[in-house]
């Protein structure tokens, strides 16, 4: 009986380890296990044994059954992991193959740098504020200190629409309308589309984008305009980009300022990009002429303010290094996914 | 440069530091070349010999002897010039010279014969008859000595025998700088920049006895127009080139050399800034001259040969009888210097800015000289640029000197003094610069200071205020000296709620896949056709533009949509297979007032990519819902009543969005016409919302609900009814039916054919119900069913068998 138990334990042990799928498995168990198993019958046969040798061959049968107990649940958990393994494995795909196209729309590459200059002018306390397009003359000259015949109306040629009403050439029109509505303190900066009589080629647009800047209060320095525009060339150029000042003229602002920007490419060098000069001009600016202060209703003894003008394609070319202006205004789906 | 070495001493300092160093001090330099830099290797030669060439009877074979250039042996050169012969100094391009436009010169053998090199003419070294006049434009170029110039010296370079080798820098002077349009007026801004001395003599003259009075009379009719008006005689004069050093000052800067009498003008206006004009006595009528408004319909020949009609709002010089010239614009050609003048008046004299500026204008033409005027000029600088005038004639030799003068001076000659405070200065500036270095930054641009008060030279008729006074001090200390503050004092601010809006709407519209685009505000009047406007449409009626760079920009948008047809237009064209479009822009609408309306709109556009309708309706959808518009609806548009622009989308595909019974915008597929209109071959969709009047009905608040506690219960129905009976009919009818339990109703299925009659349609709907106080039961859900049924068949539809 005992070499009858031997013998189960090393069959079931070896068709435990030959066998390969989930329901042999439960055939073996039911095979020695179960109730009309094999181990069962021998055990059956224990009432024919001697006092002496029942509880040996009962400790021995206990042993079997535990050990086969123990390889079967081996055995399936092997198996379970095997297959799982196996499974994995037959999963496995390309990971190399491309992403199922999810479309998220751009922004215009001009919206994009706008963004970013209200988001810096706002961290400072600038209001966003917008006007007309359409505009009169009283607010896009006359009240800039530009009268009719004025020289300076030459540098900015105008799309009229009948005498007095134009499409405004700059968003300092947008200046006046504030100063006349709102008493200082004003921090404001307009971004807005502006109109120049200029034909179509890469540097030059008949349409393109101005942000005006205006502070208005007591104690308001030509220092502060020279830190407010560096802090906003820092911003949207980095830390270690370099501004400069060169007088200028523009009848609504004196003094008033050009300000260049250390050329990207040649740091100053001169190179082909910023015509040999080592600086490319960015912006105009001053501080608001007595004479439009007072046009305004606010009293130039008192306080004292500064503007500022930006061409946003100017530094979004810039910023992109984009060579052609019209690119902007073509808006090809091959452009404006770069940005 | 030579002619502001006359004034002050740069020699020291290399082109890039003076230029560079102007630029920063408010002179801005656009650009600045060296003459003849082009040219190399082309040196002074003598010709020995010329004799004809063996194989040929146009060309001449020459001995040159080109001095230590050719180490002391001739070279041999082949011409075809026939204005050549021995004796003959001449400029000669060596083997390997280069010359103007990038020419270059090898040896080499014509027909036969070795020929070392080229002679050159007037125009190979890129000069005409007017800056040598005694040579001629076709053949070699013979050279003179000329007085006062460098003698020539065999093998000498060309550029140095001729005076081609001067630099001239050529600034961008703004509009309120009008005394920097002079050689003086730069030396003057060199002074105080580089801070080095400078000298302006006193022209002398030394004149003949005259009276001038008994020889011209000069009246001026309107002094408000021409406050001064100096007129001088100039007796027996030798017309004839002017001098070498002249014509060479007045080409570098862009003048054509014609006679001494017209360069010694031009020279002076360069020189002090301020415009000469000189005429010929005898065509003085009467001997007098008028300073008055034209009379209506008067005409003059000007100096350009063209007649001009003018009218009395001119300001014209005139004889006794007619006008002689347009003041402070041209002359006529009539009284012009001729070859057999005898007798000049030089005119110095100073018109009003705005006056020449409106007279240019009308008659099309701004000279040199209106530019200068309009800018406005100096009075009292036209007497040292008459003196100047009459020094230069009596340097050239040209002429007698009357040595008295005509000066009709009606300025006002008080010094203009604006306030100089430094300490408002400073407090302006934001700076800290000391008083002393302000009164030299002033010293040093010619201001005087005088009790609290500084003074301007006459020239700086900008210099009107305070401020003006501070830009001096600024500039000339440094603008890059100044510090850099931040704005003192906190300020707050937001967007408004428009700009929220707009933005939510951007972003939005790029989740969803949309790209951006910037199109110009101007439109053709033709782009409405292109849309199938109807001819009688409000939206023709447009704000117009009356100086339009040409038709295609002509007009302002009163709809976003051609913009955006164009675009999808030209992406079709660029091969791009599918595009996704949106833009916000405003549209300009005519109102009554003085100014349009310029209310916001965005347009949205797409092709390509298996889209269809329902991909722009699903973006429109789920971008208005974004933003916090709700319970909109759509209907099928079928006329123009609202939006014009329905005729421009299929009559079938096309919805009117509408919340509240207020239209806000259209969707819809394009109209095949249109489509083929813009040249795009495949189906295209696009909507427009009127972005203004949505502001007002978007909800910014957002509250929480709770979630619900109790489940849902969901029926699902099938239903078949016409199909020319829009869905939305059923959906409203089944929210209506359910009521509050209602938590969502979903059409999941449309389906025509087998098993469904024709003219029918099945449409499948889940509904889902939910209550708040508890679970539903099946009778409650099958109660709402029945309403639900019952409702529809009011509509015709009933429950699918």
């Amino acid at each position: 009986m005992k070499e009858q138990l031997e013998k189960i334990r090393q069959l079931a042990e070896k068709e435990l380890a030959e066998c390969g799928a989930a329901d042999a498995l439960e055939n073996l168990r039911v095979k020695y296990l179960g109730k009309k198993g094999e181990l069962t019958a021998i055990l059956k046969q224990m009432g024919g044994l001697s006092a002496e040798e029942r509880p040996v061959i009962g400790q021995l049968a206990n042993e079997v059954r535990k050990s086969i107990e123990d390889k079967l649940a081996a055995r399936t958990a092997a198996l379970k992991s095997e297959l799982a393994a196996k499974k994995l494995k037959e999963e496995t795909i390309d990971v190399t193959l491309p992403g199922k196209v999810q479309s998220v729309g751009k922004l215009h590459p001009l919206t994009v740098t706008l963004n970013e200059v209200k988001e810096v002018f706002l961290g400072m306390g600038f209001e966003v504020v917008e006007g007309p397009e359409v505009e009169t003359d009283h607010y896009c000259f006359e009240a800039l200190n530009m009268p009719k015949h004025h020289p300076a109306r030459d540098t900015q040629d105008t799309f009229y629409i009948s005498e007095n009403v134009l499409l405004r050439t700059q968003t300092s029109s947008v200046q006046i309308r504030t100063m006349e509505n709102k008493k200082p303190p004003i921090r404001i900066i307009s971004p807005g589309r502006v109109y120049r009589s200029d034909a179509v080629d890469a540097t030059h647009s008949p349409l393109f984008h101005q942000i005006e800047g205006l502070v208005i209060d007591k104690g308001i320095t030509f220092a502060d305009l020279c830190g407010t525009l560096e802090l906003l060339m820092q911003r949207l150029y980095g830390e270690d980009c370099k501004i400069r000042l060169r007088p200028h003229h523009f009848p609504y602002t004196e003094p008033s300022a050009e300000v260049d920007i250390m050329c990207f490419n040649c740091h100053g060098e001169g190179c082909p990009m910023c015509k040999n000069e080592g600086y490319i001009e960015l912006l105009g600016a001053g501080m608001v002429h007595p004479k439009v202060l007072e046009g305004c209703g606010i009293d130039p003894e008192v306080y004292s303010g500064f503007a500022f003008g930006i061409g946003l394609e100017r530094i979004t070319m810039g910023r992109y290094e984009i060579n052609d202006m019209r690119l902007l205004y073509e808006n090809d789906m091959r452009f404006l996914g770069q940005f | 440069m030579r002619w502001l070495s006359d004034y002050i001493d740069v020699s020291d300092l290399s082109i890039k530091e003076f230029c560079s160093g102007l630029t920063i001090s408010g002179s801005k330099v656009e650009r600045w070349e060296t003459e003849g830099e082009e040219i190399s290797k082309v040196v002074v030669g003598k010709l020995l010999s010329v004799v004809p060439h063996e194989n040929s009877d146009h060309l001449v074979v020459c001995q040159v002897d080109v001095g230590h250039a050719g180490n002391g042996e001739p070279i041999q050169i082949v011409t075809g010039a026939s204005n050549v012969k021995a004796g003959d100094i001449v400029p000669v391009a060596m083997d390997g010279s280069t010359l103007p436009g990038g020419v270059k010169i090898k040896k080499g053998k014509l027909r036969g014969v070795e020929s070392n090199g080229m002679l050159c003419s007037l125009g190979e070294l890129g000069l005409t008859t007017h800056d040598f006049p005694y040579a001629i434009a076709d053949g070699i170029f013979i050279m003179q000595e000329e007085e006062g110039c460098v003698p020539f010296e065999l093998g000498m370079d060309i550029r140095e025998a001729i005076g081609l080798n001067d630099t001239s820098v050529e600034f961008e002077i703004t509009s309120n700088r009008p005394d920097c349009l002079s050689v003086i007026g730069l030396a003057r801004e060199t002074h105080a920049t580089f801070d080095r001395p400078y000298t302006v003599k006193a022209p002398e003259y030394k004149g003949v006895e005259g009276d001038i009075n008994s020889m011209l009379k000069v009246e001026i009719h309107n002094k408000e127009l021409c406050p001064r008006y100096i007129a001088g005689v100039v007796k027996n004069v030798k017309i004839g080139p002017s001098p070498r050093w002249m014509r060479e000052r007045l080409r570098a800067s862009g003048v054509r050399p014609i006679n001494n009498f017209v360069d010694i003008t031009n020279y002076v206006m360069l020189e002090y800034g301020h415009p000469m004009h000189a005429f010929d006595i005898r065509y003085i009528k009467g001997n007098e001259i008028n300073i008055r408004n034209a009379k209506q319909g008067e005409t003059i020949t000007t100096l350009d040969g063209v007649e001009r009609t003018l009218t009395e709002k001119m300001l014209v010089i005139a004889d006794a009888e007619k006008p002689v010239a347009v003041a402070g614009v041209m002359g006529g050609e009539y009284s012009g210097i001729m070859d057999d003048t005898v007798d000049v008046v030089f005119e110095a004299a100073c018109f009003d800015g705005a006056s020449v500026r409106t007279t240019a204008k009308a008659l099309g033409m701004r000279t040199d000289a209106s530019a200068r005027f309009e800018k406005g000029i100096d009075a009292q600088n036209a007497y040292p640029a008459l003196m100047r005038a009459f020094e230069l004639v009596e340097m050239l030799g040209c002429g007698e000197v009357v040595n008295t003068i005509i000066d009709a001076d009606y300025t006002d000659k008080t010094p203009k003094g604006v306030e100089f405070n430094p300490t408002w200065i400073n407090n302006f500036l934001g700076t800290d610069i000391s008083e002393d270095v302000m009164r030299s930054c002033l010293e040093k641009l010619d201001f005087k200071i005088e009790n609290g008060m500084a003074y301007a030279p006459s020239v700086r008729i900008d210099i009107e205020c305070k401020a003006d006074v501070a830009e001096e001090v600024a500039r000339i200390y440094g603008y890059n000296n100044i510090p850099k503050t931040i704005i003192r004092g906190v300020a707050a601010a937001e967007l408004t709620e428009k700009q929220k809006f707009e933005r939510r709407i951007m972003n939005a519209m790029t989740a969803l896949g949309a790209y951006e685009i910037t199109t110009y505000s101007f439109i053709s009047p033709k782009y409405f056709d292109k849309i199938r406007l109807p001819e009688d449409s409000k939206l023709r009626n447009t704000v117009v533009i009356t100086n339009p760079l040409g038709e295609d920009t002509s007009v302002m948008r009163t709809t976003l949509l051609p913009s955006m047809c164009e675009v999808l237009a030209r992406n079709y064209n660029n091969r791009n297979a599918s595009a996704c479009l949106f833009e916000i822009g405003s549209e300009y609408l005519p109102c009554g007032k003085e100014l349009p309306e310029e209310p916001v709109r965005l347009s949205v556009g797409m092709y390509g990519g298996n889209r269809d309708f329902y991909d722009i309706k699903g973006i429109v959808d789920a971008m208005l819902k974004n933003v916090g518009v709700e319970d909109f609806e759509y209907t099928a548009c079928t006329d123009t009543a609202v939006f014009a622009e329905a005729s421009s989308f299929h009559p079938g595909r096309c919805a009117v969005i509408t919340k509240d019974g207020k239209a806000i915008g259209i969707v819809g597929e394009l109209h095949p016409e249109v489509l083929e209109n813009y040249g795009i071959g495949v189906k295209a969709y696009a909507a427009k919302l009127n972005v203004t009047e949505l502001l007002d009905m978007a909800t910014a608040v957002k509250t929480y609900k709770p979630l619900p506690k109790f489940p849902a219960t969901t029926r699902d129905l099938a239903i078949v009814c016409d199909e020319s009976l829009p869905v939305a009919e059923l959906e409203k009818a089944i929210k209506k039916a359910v009521g509050n339990i209602l938590e969502t109703v979903t059409l999941f299925d449309v389906y025509q054919g087998k098993q469904i009659a024709a003219g029918k349609k099945s449409v499948a709907y889940a509904i889902s119900m939910r209550s708040h106080e508890g679970t539903l039961t099946d009778e409650q859900a099958d109660a709402a069913v029945k309403r639900v049924l019952k409702e529809l068949a009011a509509l015709g539809a009933e429950l699918r068998a």
